[in-house]
């Protein structure tokens, strides 16, 4: 066996890029933890670090479904609400009997999540067989569906909403640490066996199917996972607003969801988490200054963002302009030179497969020596390429 | 009896606004979301002529050129750069346009109501019952409107080319057929028949707002779905079936808070049992 | 266990009243490179499509090694055994390449979502084993070195000879080659001929192949079968078959 035949073994490098996601949250938990525990922190600023960790959850687990599985689900709001409410309700309930606070917050932050998640499984299970736009518009009907059905609950307040108790900065404190969970099972989840298969759905499902991947299987667990986490960001809601709105999950917000999607990359974590940071905090400074008819601005521009980033980034014609300015393929690159010197600098011997059985390349000399002319002299009556009438 | 005109009336509406939808998904292959918002346009349009002018024939006018404009706008705009992309990528443009055409609609006119009067034309006793003629008006010249559009699609040549961009656009391409201007064409029909809905709209419900279009957009989309997505008579029967069902139901005081739910509810139900919706035709992906 | 590796008795299947395949009777004896050929749209894409559950069969059964797969999703018959490329390429083209054969391999992996999320031993050890085989799998298909392009990013040729790592990659007893030379220059060919047959003697399977490249399918098929209008011409030796007049004429029409 000679050394051609060795593999440069694939070292464990510590992959820089599935820790940064970590580093986004932790950059605001930790700093505002500290802070928050030794009590300065303003209520201003500890409801906008809780909205930014319920828009990085559902921008996270939104993203799962479309940039993932590469399905559009327009009622992430839907399942928000469940959570909201459910949640929220469950919650009020466990203040009569429990008095830690963190208790009926993780309790009530379970119970939400799970009934997020069988909503999504039992609206998952019979529509996930639906093509694209259909899928769409069920889910989008779905969340609607559910707006009216707990706005007219008397046990869930009503038209004036549920009221729920507050949790000042216990509350961000706990959302952001829920939104670094949802990092990582999103990204360990994406980086393993089923993850690969969740892509390949998305990217070819008849190839996918071929291969052995059970696609309704792997949709559903996607859709469940993403409602369980949309559930959470419900819950972790009512907890920070009271009364719970049901305005708040129309259509509206699943679209907003979806530009977080849109514009930090389609399949991209890192890219929801800052997309979501951003937005909610223009969102929340623009609402303070903007008022009335202005905040149609707001729309205007998340209009833009979906219009300009989906077309810059789908459409034929500027294939050539996207490869050239491709930040992606720029870093990629930049990361193999790195990568080359450091390959060469130190190649490890030791693999710990066999190679033997396998050459490296088929070696030129047996190409050229096969015959890959058929032999047509024992036919004598047949014409010479009698297979040249079959070609296109 | 009335509450069962009404619900056909609206169903009228429904049923032009779900031609639209099939028309545009049948042969350009993509869920106009924005389709609900041409009419809102439309019914701007409608309000700041009748604003200049204080007609309602020149309105209508300017409506329908308007609508089928703009229709031709966004398609050639934000729809045909993406032809060919994936599906999902058209989808999400398409919601852009939407919300696109609402915020500008509201930093124009504000998000307040206005009112448009297109006239009283007062009601008639038929069989002991008042009814509205703006009622008769609205379903009679909706159920001319798509007896001209069917005929449109069976009797004339473009219609036939129409018919083969929807069944196989490369084939239809290779037959010298001009798919861009067959897909350019549906949506100027469609947007055209918005401007329509837009007046009956207006003849139903005097006012005007941005997110006017939204929720019929929605629902004449899921009636289209219910009747068969591309099939014309298809969307009739939904577009109808839906808007007697929501009449009804809102004529119930036990059933009214959940009328959307049940709208909705319907249409889940009928993909869950026809994937294709009542008239659809099945497809097959090619392998 | 069964002499033939593939049975197939009397499969067809009709699209309303067009028979696009009828009476197929295929006996492919184990470890052999079969080749369908036939005149366009003689059904040959039609028949792996059958054998690979895309479509159901309207008629007939066929059997892998012995046991009957009629009627079985593509999912249940992948795992039973037979893998396929696809005549127009189907890539997972926005995943790496060695992620598109970790996606085949997936099949070999006990590894349950559970253990996946929270990272438990068997998930490294899995994810481990499966890396080494896919690379290994990838250097068969001079692919190694680029394993982590984008698979949309390889040349034309290449993309084809991951379709084929690919399916191999689910561990199949049958693999079906659906124009696997197509678009590709004769030097590409004739490596792809010696990748083929190497991947038959050494990874120890049964191959049959839809080819128009005749140069292809008589420089290493073992037997050949021809389709046209959607039954069987001709059955045997790749010298009986084209030499056989029918097939002639099927060919080159009827003059």
């Amino acid at each position: 066996m000679n050394t051609q035949n060795k593999l440069p073994v694939e070292k464990k490098k510590i992959k820089a890029k599935y820790f940064i996601n970590y580093v986004f949250v932790l950059a605001l938990l930790i700093p505002f933890t500290v802070t928050g525990l030794s009590g300065s922190v303003k209520g201003s600023t500890s409801l906008l670090l809780t909205q930014i960790a319920y828009s990085m959850i559902l921008a996270v687990s939104l993203n799962l479904v479309v940039g993932f599985l590469g399905e559009l689900s327009l009622g992430h709001a839907g399942f928000m609400c469940v959570g909201a409410y459910i949640g929220g309700f469950f919650a009020n309930y466990l203040h009569t009997i429990i008095d830690s606070k963190l208790i009926v917050l993780i309790l009530s932050m379970l119970v939400g999540g799970i009934m997020a998640a069988l909503f999504g499984l039992l609206i998952g299970l019979p529509t996930l067989r639906l093509k694209g736009d259909y899928l769409a518009i069920v889910t989008l009907a779905f969340g609607e569906i559910v707006r009216t059905v707990f706005m007219n609950q008397e046990i869930f307040g009503g038209a004036m909403g549920l009221s729920t108790q507050k949790y000042g900065k216990l509350l961000y404190i706990i959302a952001l640490t829920v939104a670094l969970v949802t990092v990582f099972v999103a990204q360990n989840l994406m980086r393993s066996k089923h993850g690969r298969a969740i892509q390949a759905i998305r990217d070819n499902e008849i190839a996918a199917r071929a291969m052995g991947v059970n696609v309704t299987y792997y949709k559903l667990v996607v859709f469940v996972i993403a409602a369980f986490f949309a559930g959470i960001a419900g819950v972790i809601y009512a907890h920070n607003t009271t009364p719970v709105d049901y305005g708040f999950f129309s259509f509206n917000y699943s679209i907003e969801i979806l530009v977080m999607v849109v514009l930090g990359g389609m399949g991209n974590i890192s890219g929801s988490l800052i997309a979501a940071t951003v937005l909610t905090f223009i969102n929340v400074k623009l609402t303070t200054h903007l008022s009335g008819d202005f905040a149609a601005l707001k729309f205007l521009i998340y209009a833009l963002i979906l219009i300009l980033i989906v077309m810059w980034n789908n459409a034929p014609k500027l294939a050539v302009l996207r490869n050239r300015f491709n930040l992606r393929r720029l870093v990629d690159s930049m990361m193999k030179k790195i990568r080359k010197k450091h390959e060469s600098a130190a190649q490890e011997p030791g693999s710990n497969v066999e190679w033997d059985r396998i050459p490296t390349k088929i070696p030129m000399d047996t190409i050229l020596s096969t015959d890959i002319t058929p032999d047509h002299s024992l036919d004598p009556e047949k014409p010479e390429k009698p297979e040249k009438g079959d070609k296109k | 009896m009335n509450t069962l005109i009404n619900g056909l009336c609206l169903g009228g509406i429904y049923a032009l606004i779900a031609l639209g939808y099939t028309m545009v998904y049948g042969i350009a292959k993509m869920l106009n979301f924005a389709h609900g918002d041409i009419i809102m346009v439309g019914a701007y349009a409608i309000f700041s002529t009748m604003a200049l002018m204080g007609h309602a024939v020149p309105a209508i006018v300017v409506a329908v050129v308007v609508c089928t404009l703009l229709g031709l706008l966004t398609e050639r705009v934000a729809y045909r750069p993406l032809r060919g992309a994936s599906p999902l990528a058209v989808l999400i443009t398409a919601i852009g346009v939407s919300y696109l055409l609402q915020s500008i609609a509201q930093l124009i006119y504000g998000s307040k109501s206005r009112a448009v009067s297109l006239g009283n034309f007062g009601s008639v006793e038929l069989f002991n019952v008042s009814i509205s003629i703006s009622s008769l008006i609205t379903l009679g010249l909706c159920l001319i409107i798509m007896v001209a559009l069917t005929l449109f699609i069976k009797k004339t040549k473009v219609g036939c080319a129409m018919l083969a961009v929807s069944e196989d656009r490369a084939a239809a391409q290779l037959m010298g057929i001009n798919v861009n201007g067959i897909i350019t064409l549906t949506f100027a029909i469609g947007s055209a028949l918005a401007a329509f809905a837009s007046t009956f709209y207006l003849m139903q419900i005097p006012s005007v707002t941005p997110t006017l279009g939204s929720m019929p957009g929605i629902k004449a989309f899921t009636a289209a779905v219910i009747g068969g997505i591309g099939s014309i008579p298809g969307a009739m029967i939904g577009g109808i079936l839906l808007g007697v069902i929501e009449k009804l139901a809102l004529s119930i005081p036990a059933l009214a808070p959940y009328t959307t739910a049940i709208e909705f509810g319907l249409l889940i139900i009928i993909l869950l049992v026809k994937p294709t919706g009542l008239l659809g035709k099945k497809r097959r992906e090619k392998v | 266990m069964s002499e033939y590796m593939l049975e197939t008795r009397n499969l067809g299947i009709s699209f309303g009243g067009l028979k696009a395949a009828q009476d197929v009777n295929l006996k492919i004896k184990k470890n052999a490179l079969y080749g369908l050929i036939g005149p366009n749209g003689a059904g040959k894409t039609t028949v792996f499509n059958l054998l690979t559950g895309v479509y159901r069969p309207t008629t007939g059964t066929f059997f892998l090694d012995g046991v009957e797969l009629t009627g079985k999703s593509a999912i249940e018959i992948n795992k039973r055994g037979i893998a396929r490329t696809f005549q127009n390429i189907r890539l997972f083209s926005n995943m790496s390449v060695i992620d598109n054969v970790l996606v085949g391999m997936g099949n070999q992996s006990k590894c349950n979502l559970f253990e996946s999320i929270f990272r438990l031993p068997r998930y490294w050890k899995t994810e481990k084993e499966l890396r080494a085989k896919a690379r290994e799998l990838l250097r068969v298909f001079d692919l190694d070195d680029e394993r982590r392009t984008m698979a949309s990013n390889l040349p034309y040729g290449k993309q084809r000879k991951l379709e084929i790592a690919r399916a191999l990659a689910t561990n199949p007893k049958l693999l079906l080659l659906d124009e696997p030379a197509a678009g590709m220059n004769p030097q590409e060919t004739a490596e792809l001929m010696e990748t083929i047959r190497f991947v038959r003697d050494n990874f120890d399977m049964t191959v049959l192949l839809i080819e128009h490249d005749m140069s292809l399918v008589s420089g290493i098929c073992d037997e050949l079968m021809v389709l046209n209008f959607g039954t069987m011409l001709a059955q045997g030796s790749v010298d009986e078959v084209l030499s056989n007049p029918e097939v002639i004429k099927a060919y080159l029409g009827d003059d």
